[in-house]
């Protein structure tokens, strides 16, 4: 691993926010001024800056860039090493992108607590940190303790800010994170010690993928496991999926957006970076098992969903439908599958964001998170009422936004592994459009409710935060192909290590002969 | 490859191959077509109030203009021979994935052409006409975006060159179709109809996506052209699964049954949303999508089979809810309902049906766009009531309304010589040479139809005046009368499609030419059996309800058929019995097995929590600091844990 460039990008893109969160500490507690919140905004644009310069040098067929590596801690083979692939990549821009619109959004959510203003913006910028550091981590060592690290900020930002339950919600949180990094702990461990019967031990992904392939068989299959279990909680699957509901309920909305849109990205990052790219032959092996509770995922989600009467609670809930969307496409082990995998998770970090960014708005306007206390919202409020929708159009993939390109490749992802994964996953598009629309239409139209018809439509700075998100959902739906470009090397190489291979058309000529009438014009 | 070149052979003489050729000259405006409409509908949406003042004559002029540019295309089309009548135009790559490559492109052949003409034109009248139904509406402005939208998406629909793409502006009509139909938003019972409408529609998703994605793993391409040059080599199985599939969304989008339900509901919308989409133009896009993929229907009989049961199911069951309905509008939804039956029988029939499919689509969007306009004037003079029992005798009050029906009127029940009976008349026909059943059918609903329209026209126009007395019926303003002017003689005239048998020629180059078969009786038997089915019930309108007295308030004592017939053959109690009831427990209880279940088992219900709340108040005690120390604690152990496994 030679470094491509001189300058340490995603060394500095994991320093800039950790250092303005040590200014936000530094400043008086009653700045005034809105300043916490203009210095929070500040760093993570240029945070956000920094990794669009390097978006932009990135060699789409180079493999993995901006490689740093320093031996950490010599013992265990553990070193400070970051790198990024096109997926790597993906979600360090998805992190830099969604920070700053949540910081936006928040302007005001980080006023009531017991803690300071300065605090609240602090943790959002370390939350960042980590973030990039996890998804940028080369060594497992450093994954590791960065995956463990991200639960910090996290727990804070809910026990700190957020609502009447929610030191319920942090600790509930926490013991399953744990629980899960505990699981991971002893693999990590499995990994030391089979590094170690090789000859020296390395926590180096690039030579441990080497090792693991001269492995016995059930041991990759245990190390797998643990993995996988936590990479499951995280993300997070039926059935250890019921943290994050309650996470939802609780949780400022801004913070929900780092959690699910962003941390929870880990879980199905990590499926791809270790689970496949470190045990081959056991993630394989485990396929079916793990393709039947993605679907389940997909359809229980969404069936929950229908019934909830607490909004961020729905949104939590589809979640749970959308991560099954994303692991099933993971394990059916084709290019179509992985990349929309990996697009969707790009794909419903912004969906997502925008869902629990804009119904923030809503729930802190009536001052109720329940479908049930509001109605006619559409007439009072009508800009918040169209990005609601736009929100939810995009979250049930409607063709012509960025999620529906995801959701199809995953979909035909499944079609090409067996057709009946695909049979049972697209009653999703079904549910969706349920989940959505009657919780659109109970809120939004109907008669104006005397309790919102003082409601104030969104200001400027609140359509500003969720603009851009806006304008990315639909550019990236007409026109994902830079997306793809970056990320389909990356899948590629993943599944060449996997040994999987594409089922070709049972026809092979139509496509070929497609050829000279495509692009006839330009 | 022996084998495949004797399959193409054989295909070229059942169905044409697609086989464009790169868009010049004119052609490269073709993209504007759907630009237009688009940008118009973006600058509405996204301009906000700022565009109010004049957002309705931006909202039309880009309509027109899309016209203008369809009808230049369509007369350079006209110029070319016959088999070069076929261009494509690639706009850019939509997706490409290993393989899965889906190009933004658009395909202008016969077919396409006439829709864009139908879109284009009939919508740009009633795009015209939506300035008057609307002027005293404070969101008009934001209805014309909508319609802008619909046309963009519904071109989109037609013009697209790929499956996928057709999947774009399949979505996009039904998203426009949701928000037009809930534009009247306080009202909860448009907000309903509309998410009826979409969940409706997106159950014919399921058909729609699993269709495509068997393309492509079939043929390893959703492209149009390439498909229809090697359909022929699937297997059988494949080929059925196809038209089943592709039937299905046909079957959400056009409402057939078992998918129809929506469209009743969906009247909820303004009046000329229901003229636009839910008559003349996106409700026979299931239609165009069965015509579009004939390749792959001449080869899959099961599927046509299914097809053609589909389309004598709905014709009967669509025009037994317009007999017994008093809602104006629920009227002809249900008549749309039976002609768009209709159309799909047809194109069931294959390649002796596709044209007169696609011709009685054309007139159909004539002269039904031109009576649901027609009904809006009447609700317009009549205060938005829309029942009949409350009509009569309008035709003095509204003289220009009440012409321009008539035409309408006589077109949709086949009198002779005007749009529909040419149309009609060929599909009936048709189906008597293919399948004896499906004539009947087809007959039997000819009759239904002219006794509906008979009593319909009893009801509101003729007849003994029953309005209240603060009622004061007034003629519509012109932009609302000329577009009826226009389509009453469109209703009148559309036949000359047929002179010559200029439009079965004309479609030939895509939906391929058979041999009318021996008829057992000569043509014109059929068309006097017709006429005298028509003749009998006009006659039986005329008895039934002219001859009697037609009370203010709907009877309750009415026969079991009539009853049947006004709750909808109670084809909304039967998806609520076997879907939505079931549906909501098993979402419920789902829920809270969730909640009890999954949730308690972690949580230890009640026990565990109230630890977890102890654990927390410890934890919170010296917060930070506890916290910090139990992480440097694991960190030890985590340490400790590895040194231990080093020195082992």
């Amino acid at each position: 691993m030679t470094t491509v460039n001189d300058f340490p990008f995603l060394t500095a893109a994991i320093l800039l926010p950790l250092l303005g969160a040590a200014v936000l500490m530094g400043l008086p507690r009653r700045s005034g001024r809105d300043l916490p919140q203009v210095v929070a905004l500040g760093v993570s644009l240029v945070t956000l800056a920094l990794t669009a310069v390097m978006a932009v040098r990135f060699d789409p067929g180079g493999g993995f860039q901006f490689n740093e590596q320093h031996t950490w801690i010599a013992a265990f083979g553990a070193h400070y090493a970051v790198g990024v692939d096109g997926i790597g990549l993906t979600l360090v821009m998805l992190t830099t992108i969604l920070t700053p619109a949540v910081i936006g959004a928040s302007w005001r959510d980080g006023d009531p607590g017991r803690w300071s203003t300065n605090s609240f913006f602090a943790w959002v910028l370390v939350l960042e940190a980590l973030a990039i550091g996890v998804f940028a981590a080369t060594d497992v060592f450093l994954f590791y303790v960065l995956f463990e690290a991200t639960l910090l900020p996290i727990y804070f930002l809910i026990g700190g800010f957020g609502g009447a339950r929610r030191s319920y919600a942090a600790i509930k949180f926490l013991l399953y994170s744990l629980l899960g990094g505990l699981v991971m702990l002893a693999s990590v461990i499995g990994l030391y010690v089979e590094s170690s019967r090789a000859g020296a031990p390395t926590y180096l992904l690039s030579e441990l993928s080497e090792i693991m392939a001269d492995v016995d068989t059930a041991t990759g299959r245990w190390l797998f496991v643990g993995f996988f279990i936590a990479f499951a909680i995280k993300a997070p699957m039926v059935p250890v999926h019921t943290w994050l509901p309650d996470v939802a309920d609780e949780a400022t909305p801004g913070t929900s957006v780092l959690l699910v849109s962003i941390l929870d990205k880990i879980g199905t990052f990590g499926m791809i970076r270790f689970c496949l790219g470190l045990f081959p032959e056991a993630s394989t092996w485990a396929t079916p098992v793990v393709l039947v509770l993605a679907v389940v995922s997909v359809l229980y989600g969404g069936l929950v969903a229908i019934a909830q009467d607490s909004i961020p609670r729905l949104i939590a809930y589809t979640s749970v439908s959308h991560f099954g969307f994303i692991v099933l496409g993971i394990f059916v082990l084709n290019s179509q599958g992985q990349t929309g995998s990996t697009l969707y998770m790009f794909n419903h970090g912004l969906s997502t964001g925008l869902l629990f960014l804009v119904s923030g708005f809503l729930i802190a306007r009536r001052g109720s998170r329940y479908i049930s206390d509001f109605g006619g919202v559409q007439k009072v409020a009508p800009v918040l009422a169209g990005i609601l929708l736009v929100a939810g159009l995009s979250s049930l993939s409607l063709p012509g936004l960025s999620p529906f390109v995801s959701e199809f490749l995953v979909m035909l992802g499944a079609f090409l592994h067996h057709y009946l994964y695909a049979v049972f996953a697209v009653f999703g598009i079904v549910l969706s459009a349920l989940y959505i629309l009657l919780m659109y239409q109970r809120t939004m139209t109907g008669p104006v409710r005397p309790e919102v018809e003082g409601m104030r439509d969104l200001g400027f700075r609140e359509v500003a935060s969720l603009a851009p998100l806006l304008a990315l959902v639909v550019a990236l739906g007409f026109f994902p192909g830079p997306l793809l470009d970056v990320i389909e090397p990356a899948v590629a190489s993943t599944l060449e290590h996997v040994g999987a291979e594409d089922p070709g058309p049972t026809i092979e000529d139509a496509a070929a002969d497609a050829e000279p009438t495509e692009g006839g014009d330009e | 490859m022996v084998s495949r070149t004797a399959a193409h052979v054989l295909l070229q003489e059942s169905v044409p191959v697609v086989e464009p050729a790169a868009a010049d000259g004119v052609f490269t405006l073709l993209w504007l077509i759907i630009a237009l409409p688009a940008l118009g509908s973006a600058i509405l949406l996204v301009g906000g109030r700022r565009t109010d003042p004049w957002g309705h004559l931006l909202g039309c002029a880009t309509v027109a203009a899309s016209f203008l540019v369809s009808l230049v295309a369509f007369v350079a089309l006209l110029g070319r021979d016959a088999e070069d009548r076929s261009v494509q135009q690639h706009l850019f790559t939509w997706i490409d994935v290993f393989g899965f490559q889906v190009d933004a492109g658009l395909l202008l052949d016969p077919l396409s052409a006439l829709f864009l003409l139908l879109v284009t034109g009939v919508g740009g009248l009633i795009h015209v006409y939506s300035i008057g139904y609307m002027a005293t509406d404070p969101r008009r402005r934001r209805f014309f975006g909508y319609l802008n939208l619909f046309v963009a998406a519904m071109l989109v629909l037609v013009l697209a060159d790929s499956y996928l793409g057709i999947f774009l502006g399949w979505e996009g009509v039904g998203l426009a179709s949701y928000l037009l139909i809930g534009f009247f938003q306080h009202k909860p019972s448009a907000a309903v109809a509309a998410k009826k409408a979409f969940v409706v529609n997106r159950v014919g998703d399921i058909g729609m996506a699993l269709g495509v994605m068997l393309l492509f793993a079939t043929f390893g391409t959703t492209a149009i052209p390439a498909i229809s040059r090697v359909s022929a080599e699937a297997s059988d199985g494949v080929l059925t699964a196809l038209g089943l599939l592709l039937l299905l969304a046909a079957c959400g989008k056009s409402a057939q049954f078992p998918l129809q339900s929506w469209l009743l509901d969906a009247m909820e919308g303004p009046t000329p949303v229901s003229a636009l989409i839910h008559a003349a133009t996106m409700v026979t896009a299931g239609v165009y999508l069965i015509i579009r993929s004939n390749f792959i229907y001449e080869n899959a009989p099961v599927a046509q089979t299914a097809v053609v049961v589909v389309g004598a199911v709905t014709l009967l069951w669509g025009a037994a809810i317009g007999c017994a309905k008093d809602d104006i509008k629920k009227v002809l939804a249900g008549s749309t309902m039976s002609q768009i039956g209709y159309m799909m029988l047809a194109a069931g029939l294959g390649v002796a049906g596709y044209a007169f499919a696609i011709f009685h689509l054309l007139t159909h969007g004539f002269f039904k766009a031109n009576m649901f306009l027609g009904a809006g004037s009447v609700m317009h003079a009549m205060d938005d009531d829309v029942d009949m029992r409350h009509y009569g005798a309008l035709r003095k009050a509204l003289p220009v309304t009440f012409l321009t029906f008539a035409m309408g009127y006589l077109a949709i029940i086949g009198f002779p010589g005007f749009s529909g009976f040419w149309s009609k008349d060929k599909i009936i026909e048709t189906a008597f040479d293919q399948n004896l059943y499906a004539g009947l059918a087809a007959l039997l609903g000819a009759g239904i139809t002219a006794f509906y329209m008979t009593r319909l026209m009893i009801l509101t126009f003729l007849s003994e005046k029953r309005w209240a007395a603060e009622v004061h019926p007034h003629e519509s303003p012109a932009t609302m009368t000329v577009p009826l002017v226009v389509l009453a003689a469109l209703s009148v005239l559309g036949g000359v499609l047929l002179l010559g048998d200029w439009i079965t020629e004309w479609l030939t180059p895509v939906v391929g030419s058979e041999e009318h078969g021996e008829l057992p009786l000569p043509a014109i038997v059929y068309t006097l059996i017709v006429v005298a089915v028509v003749v009998v019930g006009v006659a039986a309108a005329v008895l039934l309800v002219a001859r009697r007295d037609i009370p203010r308030e709907q009877p309750q004592q009415v026969s079991l058929a009539t009853r049947f017939a006004r709750n909808d053959l109670y084809g909304d109690r039967l998806n609520e019995a076997l879907l939505m009831r079931p549906g909501d427990s098993v979402v419920r209880s789902m829920a809270d097995f969730d909640d009890r279940f999954v949730d308690g088992a972690v949580d230890g219900s009640g026990i565990a929590a109230a630890g977890m709340s102890n654990t927390f108040r410890r934890v919170q005690t010296g917060y930070v600091r506890s916290y910090a120390l139990s992480l440097f604690a694991g960190a030890l152990l985590v340490v400790a844990a590895l040194l231990a496994v080093n020195l082992a």
